[in-house]
């Protein structure tokens, strides 16, 4: 299989729209087929990734633990839109602090996510061969 | 559809997986794998309980490249394969270990 | 790249995010709701009119037409038909759908 580049771009809040989950199964589904798969979340997508996410409550499937298995599907690259949590009142210590394992450094633990700004964005938009939205 | 667990009915669906993630106990996955022909052995186990931790802490059943890697990591490389997973289970390891540790089927898994 | 947008810049951020995230030779489509992006002395025209330096902007014709602002569409903006969105969806070889 021809290895693609994939880039998803998440930019809905985790539970009012069924986006986000959507996204993720379809990540992880990229992902198992040994596609090269990065995401980038801005606007309301950076809320995906909040820490603490608890939906007890509200009788849906807290799926933000998922995120961090992203790493074992070897998506290694995780874009935030810096704008977008800094409009929300939100750092990158309010995300969760998702990492991948280097099978070739003694699987040393390396940071997936990478704060972008605009500029950085037109750019990673451009060098991927497919852009899915979500 | 159901199996039958002690007296007790658990419900599955047409595919023989439970529906509810709670009804599994150590005797319900032994139950499970007499539907899939398995015999459970200490290997068996060591999968199967990888399974339901790993599912603990993300919420997903694992595709199997990845559970095939995290068993290595875990288990050693001599069971980080697929030969020897699927030894253990033969109709594929993320959907047969899958249906034994009463996880829903992987995502992706077809 | 083509970049389109379906939501009204009134009510979503798409339009805003897609201006800031496109890059220079882009073309950015407007449709449905998103057309409302073209409106003349809008909130976000001035934005649209910088955009159109270095971007073309265009607006699906009967998405336009439906919503009775035709002749109001700020000058420059591109009125394209379905053959016209379908070319572009062709021409391009990577597409953004700001939902």
């Amino acid at each position: 299989m021809t290895q693609k580049k994939f880039l998803y771009v998440n930019r809905k809040a985790p539970y009012g729209t069924v986006y986000a989950l959507e996204s993720l199964e379809v990540v992880l589904i990229g992902a198992a087929f040994e596609q090269d798969v990065r995401l980038l979340f801005m606007d309301d997508g950076v809320f995906q990734l909040a820490k603490g996410q608890d939906t007890a409550g509200i009788d849906n499937k807290n799926f933000s633990p998922t995120y961090s298995a992203l790493g074992d599907y070897e998506v290694t690259k995780i874009y935030v839109d810096k704008q977008s949590l800094e409009e929300r009142g939100m750092s990158l210590d309010d995300l969760q602090h998702l990492v991948w394992e280097d099978e070739d450094d003694d699987w040393a633990e390396r940071d997936s996510i990478v704060l972008v700004d605009r500029s950085e964005i037109k750019e990673i938009m451009e060098e991927n061969d497919v852009v899915l939205s979500f | 559809m159901g199996i039958n667990v002690g007296g007790t009915e658990l419900e599955t669906d047409e595919e023989g997986y439970l529906l509810n993630l709670n009804d599994w106990t150590r005797d319900a996955a032994e139950e499970l794998a007499k539907s899939e022909s398995i015999e459970m052995t200490e290997s068996h186990w060591e999968v199967i309980d990888f399974l339901r931790e790993y599912y603990d802490e993300y919420q997903i059943a694992p595709a199997v490249r990845v559970l095939t890697k995290a068993i290595g990591k875990k288990l050693g490389k001599e069971k980080g394969n697929s030969k020897y997973l699927y030894e253990l289970f033969p109709y594929g390891p993320a959907k047969q270990a899958c249906k034994v540790a009463g996880l829903p089927k992987p995502t992706g898994c077809i | 790249m083509l970049h389109i947008v379906n939501k009204s810049p009134f009510e979503k951020n798409s339009l805003q995010s897609c201006l800031s995230c496109a890059k220079e030779g882009s073309t950015i489509l407007l449709i449905e709701d998103g057309v409302y992006g073209v409106l003349k002395n809008s909130a976000v025209s001035d934005a649209i009119t910088g955009a159109m330096k270095g971007m073309t902007i265009c607006a699906l014709e009967a998405d336009v037409k439906a919503r009775g602002i035709a002749d109001k569409v700020i000058d420059g903006v591109k009125l394209v038909d379905y053959n016209g969105f379908v070319d572009l969806t062709c021409d391009n070889e990577k597409l953004q759908s700001w939902l």
